[in-house]
């Protein structure tokens, strides 16, 4: 047993069981960062406070939501938004966040994607970010069950209709994921448990994987430049504060994060105050209802870029290529054959590769919500076969890269 | 080395406002039809003369046989028979006419009172040449020249409605909506409010009431139209004044009547749905400015805290 001698103050008190001190030391004061980085670096930052008010809000709602088909929407739109105090901020909180945490992740990806952040032992951190991608959207998508609106319904009678398969008619299966025929009170109080549990458990349990898979490569920098950290942090610790490439998590690090976070938050704020319409779609605020088919059914924006991918092709071709581009990110590591960690602007022609999936991915998004009528249909179809192409070309491009 | 910063910031601003107006502005502007308000002025029916209103009274009580059906509680004209014997009578309660001048269109009366199924919109519905008869007869003229007699019976409901600045969200909206649709968020049903009940029994009763009002209503409209308690949430204020206005625009065919409400019942109505549909609005703009009070102050002191560590970094 350790041995243990009269406390001299609390936080020696706490020093011999926790070792707080340390525990400071490897997680904030001695956890070090490469100072060549730009707000982008920023986004885990503002994710975690994101997630964060996801999370409180969330309780929130969480003590009147009736998960019941009968009241669930009303329970939503008349007691939460009516007569709970402050009920009606906490879902617009909720809903804005929701919407504007996939923003921040797709800016996030798109980060490393440009940096090169996935590479020379990396591959960890972009394999759990991916995961808490798909933890993400599991997320959002079971939370917009939730209201009970007519969106609610047909997205996830249309979603759930997807694991049949298409020609494979696994209707049984279709049956099992909605513990009915069609989406009822069985459906409704699964996806209400993995909303407020399960999913976000794994959620939090990934943070901490993904945070953990930082710590051995380090985080990358916008040069791409390779740094020795220990010769670094014995630099700066030696007084070089200048001199040296490394910073520490805190306050260094931190206090730059912040003041991100604070432009973030007033931007948030403003969404969360007057602009959230864009995150509470107007066809869910009409109650559930079976027997009416909304004319438009489309997901959420950040869901359109793959549901255009699945749209444009016949059933069992769009659903193989919707497979496709919900695994294709987490091969990005293997795929890129370039030896080269640095800026895209640097890879010759990855940089194409770079601006050619970011646009494309945009003009996805915005085929996927428009009706697919002509020409939209074949503007759809056409950046459909571009995404795969540009996956397919990837290993090819990559590999004729030099190295600089 | 470059400071980058901005031009990132650019970036990231340009495409994400760009995927925004593409699935926002772009997608709806590309799903829904669009139609612009004329301001409920009602430019296809005819005007009417200056009316008199005395001469007006007497119509309405005699010649006009308005209080055969219509309740005039203002002029201590009760309704001859209650909302559902109305409802399983008529189809729907006719509307008692206390505040109908206040509420409709003065344009709009005239020609409803003159032929009903074309002010209203709901010719395909009732077409007299096949015999299907709208249950509102028209007023065939009581021996004078019709049109003037009409203006006198306009005149004359509009002097006995509230004034303008007396009109509230409420009588505005169960003059022109509540007789066909519930808003159970303000626990409005077609047969009126629902009042809190003692004995079940009675509450029991009075939810046989609707339920036997709202089977008429079904058969008589095809559909038992939508409760309304959060429409300023689906649909929103410019689709709600513009179907309103002319329901046949979205909907062709559709057996909702054009209501004939005049801009200020309109906007009455709209402020009804928002008392129903988003109570803390005013909350919400209140709490707003103080909330980006707030976080504008953090971020400031955000920025501050990082000059001054960054201070020794550079």
């Amino acid at each position: 047993m350790a041995h243990f001698t009269k406390a001299t103050s609390v936080k020696d008190w706490l020093n011999q069981r926790l070792a707080v001190e340390k525990v400071e030391k490897v997680m904030m004061s001695e956890y070090w960062i490469p100072k060549n980085i730009n707000f982008l670096w920023a986004m885990g930052m503002i994710l975690v406070v994101t997630f964060a008010l996801l999370l409180v809000s969330g309780i929130f709602l969480l003590m009147y939501y009736q998960p019941n088909v009968n009241l669930a929407f009303d329970s939503v739109n008349y007691t939460i938004m009516s007569e709970v105090d402050f009920g009606w901020l906490w879902r617009h909180v909720h809903g804005v966040a929701a919407s504007v945490v996939f923003l921040i992740i797709y800016i996030h990806m798109f980060t490393g994607i440009y940096y090169g952040s996935y590479k020379k032992g990396r591959e960890m951190i972009w394999i759990s970010g991916m995961l808490l991608f798909v933890a993400f959207s599991a997320e959002a998508f079971s939370g917009y069950m939730l209201p009970w609106g007519q969106m609610s319904y047909w997205a996830g009678m249309v979603i759930t209709n997807l694991f049949s398969g298409g020609s494979l008619h696994a209707d049984g299966l279709v049956e099992w994921i909605r513990g009915d025929y069609v989406p009822a009170q069985a459906f409704l109080n699964r996806f209400f448990m993995l909303h407020v549990l399960l999913i976000p458990l794994a959620i939090i349990g990934l943070i901490g994987l993904h945070f953990g898979a930082l710590r051995i490569p380090h985080v990358n920098n916008q040069d791409g430049e390779e740094i020795d950290f220990d010769a670094e942090a014995k630099k700066y610790l030696a007084g070089d504060k200048a001199g040296s490439k490394v910073i520490r998590f805190a306050n260094d690090f931190m206090a730059k994060d912040m003041m991100v976070v604070g432009v973030y938050l007033v931007f948030f704020f403003y969404l969360v105050f007057y602009n959230y319409g864009f995150a509470m779609d107007p066809v869910n605020f009409d109650p559930a209802n079976g027997l009416k088919t909304p004319t438009h059914i489309y997901p959420e924006w950040y869901f359109l870029w793959s549901y255009e991918i699945l749209r444009p092709f016949s059933t069992n071709i769009g659903l193989i290529a919707f497979a496709f581009a919900q695994v294709i990110f987490f091969a990005l590591p293997f795929l890129d054959k370039s030896p080269n960690t640095v800026p895209a602007s640097r890879r010759g022609l990855f940089k194409y590769w770079f601006w050619a999936m970011l646009i494309d991915m945009i003009i996805l998004t915005a085929m996927g919500k428009v009706p697919p009528v002509e020409p939209f249909g074949t503007i759809g179809f056409y950046a459909a076969l571009t995404f795969i192409g540009l996956w397919i070309a990837l290993p090819f491009i990559t590999k004729m890269e030099k190295k600089v | 080395m470059k400071n980058k910063e901005p031009l990132i910031l650019v970036v990231i601003v340009f495409f994400t406002l760009l995927t925004y107006y593409l699935v926002e502005p772009f997608a709806h502007h590309q799903m829904h039809k669009h139609f612009e308000s004329e301001g409920f002025a009602y430019k296809d029916l005819p005007s009417i003369p200056k009316g008199d209103a005395a001469r007006g009274e007497a119509l309405v009580m005699g010649a006009g046989a308005c209080t055969g059906c219509h309740a005039i509680k203002s002029a201590n004209v009760p309704a001859p028979m209650d909302a559902v014997s109305s409802a399983a009578a008529y189809g729907v309660n006719p509307p008692d006419l206390s505040n109908a001048g206040a509420v409709f269109d003065a344009k709009f009366l005239g020609s409803l009172i003159k032929n009903p199924a074309h002010a209203l919109m709901v010719e395909h519905k009732f077409d007299a040449s096949k015999g299907q008869m709208h249950p509102m007869p028209p007023f065939y003229g009581a021996g004078g020249d019709i049109n003037q007699e009409i203006a006198d019976m306009v005149a004359y409901l509009q002097s006995i409605a509230v004034s303008k600045d007396k009109l509230t969200p409420t009588i505005a909206f169960e003059t022109a909506c509540g007789r066909c649709h519930a808003d159970h968020y303000v626990k409005w049903t077609q047969i009126g409010e629902k009042p809190m009940f003692k004995r079940k029994q009675d509450e029991l009763a009075f939810e046989t009431n609707v339920l036997n009002y709202q089977d008429s209503l079904t058969k008589y409209l095809g559909k038992l139209p939508p409760d309304l308690s959060i429409y300023i949430r689906s649909r929103g204020e410019h689709y709600i004044k513009t179907f309103v206005e002319n329901p046949q625009n979205y909907l062709k065919g559709t057996a909702m009547p054009r209501v004939g409400v005049n801009a200020e019942a309109a906007d009455k109505v709209i402020e009804y749905l928002e008392d129903s549909g988003d109570a803390k609005r005013h909350e919400r703009e209140s709490v707003g400015r103080n909330v980006m009070i707030f976080i504008v102050i953090f971020a400031i002191f955000a920025l501050l805290w990082k000059k001054q560590v960054w201070r020794d970094l550079h």
